[in-house]
């Protein structure tokens, strides 16, 4: 997998986990985004998300979830794409303005710097306590003999 | 089924709503209930109706149990409902709960393992006491205590058994999975196919089958390999991409439940698995479907099917309620016609046998 597609994948997966509330916090210190005409959407709808029997035999349908979905060009022709969990249409919009800006040379650096890290660190830092609160409930068992 | 087109009740109906709506409501004098509200403090209710609704959205979820004044089997149904109107985007890959971010997972066959034992945010060990402190609204409570957080992993209990060939392993034939919200319902069911109709059953139901499999109809003899709890990715390929992308995560509980497995003439005594996996923080629910997935692998592995839960026609075909409180609760609609025929039917019964008796009485 090239690194240009990783790089997309971890933006557009950033832009999934992050309400519109959050990107447009973001967007106020950063670049004006280019304007952009709406290819589709933004629309909901549902997946179907699927398990595995046993968690790692044959797949399973489990159950729908609404995703919200949006594609858009920019003047330069880039077309941008957004598929989020959820039925927030604003946050798919902007999530598929900046996946096309994203992709352009010019604006991806400062668009990364300003809306992507810190988005990407506030979710780490989420997680980071997710999993430091999950720890502190973690049995440290002792035995009889070690209590002497 | 015979029903009779009736004019009249409008005006008793558009009543009978707006005196819903109002008790809804309640007491105006109390604050009124925010769906948010719902969503953060009724967690559970919402994951509940999420599972049995059989679509992921705690918002909508939460709009359903304020809707329904709280009556979650209702709520479900509004849910279902909706999902109607949506178009389907497409299939997910499945879901990944090795990589689970863990906010709890115990195991009751092992007491040290990889991962440890994580109790998370859970009822057990507490009291059941009711606690009149949150009677009166206070202050919220501190954040919960935190420790440092091995970067661990957690390998599956099931795994761990499979290495040593104690562990029947799950077969991945990479086939398509048939989908009940496309295809009905048929004899014999697929595993899939069963495991999507559980996933969305009623949890009362299987709750009282997967217990009824405990107390000796099914012969089950399970142990809770592994329960785990917290968020997984969900992964999504649009065609127009043409690669993976991440939409967003979820939160799951799985469990495996381990059952002895006497062996057949192909396969040595080994464990089986039941599997459950919920929408949410649905624990009971997922080791009740472990169990029931489990009793009803009685064909597949051999075994004597004696009991309800082995019956995947008696299990499948009356575990959703949503189906199921349709087709009870339609009783309480008009049968008039239906029940004058029964009328004239008892009436002529019973005519025919007085008139029957009566040359017997004038018999010497």
């Amino acid at each position: 997998m090239s690194e240009e597609l990783q790089a997309r994948q971890r933006w557009m997966a950033v832009l999934a986990k992050a309400s519109s509330d959050a990107i447009r916090a973001r967007l106020n210190a950063a670049p004006a985004l280019p304007a952009h005409t709406r290819l589709r959407g933004p629309e909901t709808g549902l997946v179907m998300l699927r398990g595995r029997a046993g968690g790692d035999g044959n797949a399973f349908n489990l159950s729908e979830m609404t995703v919200t979905r949006c594609a858009v060009t920019l003047e330069s022709g880039t077309v941008g794409h957004a598929y989020v969990a959820g039925r927030d249409r604003d946050q798919a919009e902007l999530a598929a303005v900046l996946d096309a800006a994203l992709q352009d040379e010019a604006t991806r650096a400062p668009l990364l710097e300003a809306v992507i890290e810190p988005l990407a660190a506030a979710q780490a830092e989420a997680r980071a306590t997710e999993a430091r609160k999950a720890a502190a409930t973690r049995v440290q068992f002792f035995t009889m003999a070690n209590m002497r | 089924m015979a029903y009779v087109a009736v004019k009249g009740g409008e005006r008793a109906i558009g009543n009978a709503h707006a005196w819903l709506a109002e008790t809804r409501r309640g007491d105006a004098a109390v604050p009124e209930l925010e769906v948010a509200q719902i969503g953060q403090q009724l967690g559970l209710a919402v994951d509940r109706v999420m599972a049995e609704g059989s679509c992921y959205d705690r918002d909508l979820a939460a709009l359903a149990i304020k809707q329904s004044k709280g009556d979650l089997i209702e709520a479900a149904f509004l849910l279902r409902a909706y999902r109607t109107t949506l178009p389907r985007f497409g299939y997910a890959e499945p879901l990944d709960t090795a990589a689970m971010l863990i906010r709890r997972r115990v195991s009751a066959t092992y007491k040290d393992l990889p991962g440890g034992q994580v109790l998370g945010p859970t009822f057990d060990y507490t009291h059941r006491l009711l606690d009149f402190a949150l009677a009166a609204a206070g202050e919220a409570p501190l954040p919960a205590p935190e420790a440092e957080a091995e970067d661990a992993v957690a390998p599956r209990v099931t795994e761990l058994l499979s290495r040593e060939g104690l562990m029947r392993r799950e077969e991945d034939a990479s086939e398509e999975p048939a989908d009940l919200t496309r295809q009905p319902l048929s004899f014999p069911a697929a595993r899939a196919t069963r495991l999507q109709n559980l996933a969305r059953g009623d949890e009362g139901f299987l709750l009282g089958l997967g217990y009824s499999t405990q107390r000796g109809y099914g012969n089950a003899h399970p142990f809770v390999g592994e329960i785990r709890q917290g968020s997984v990715s969900v992964f999504l390929m649009p065609p127009e991409l043409g690669f993976e992308i991440e939409i967003g995560e979820i939160d799951v509980t799985e469990c495996q439940m381990v059952n002895q497995f006497k062996g057949s003439r192909t396969e040595p005594p080994q464990f089986t698995r039941g599997y459950g996996l919920v929408l949410g923080h649905g624990e009971r629910k997922a080791m009740s479907m472990a169990l029931v997935d489990r009793a009803l692998m009685a064909d597949e592995l051999g075994e004597d099917r004696t009991a309800p839960a082995q019956d995947e026609e008696f299990v499948l075909l009356h575990s959703d309620n949503v189906e199921a409180t349709g087709f009870v609760e339609h009783l309480k609609l008009p049968h008039y016609v239906d029940f004058q025929s029964e009328l004239e039917v008892v009436r002529l019964m019973r005519a025919t046998v007085a008139a029957n008796a009566e040359p017997e009485q004038v018999e010497p």
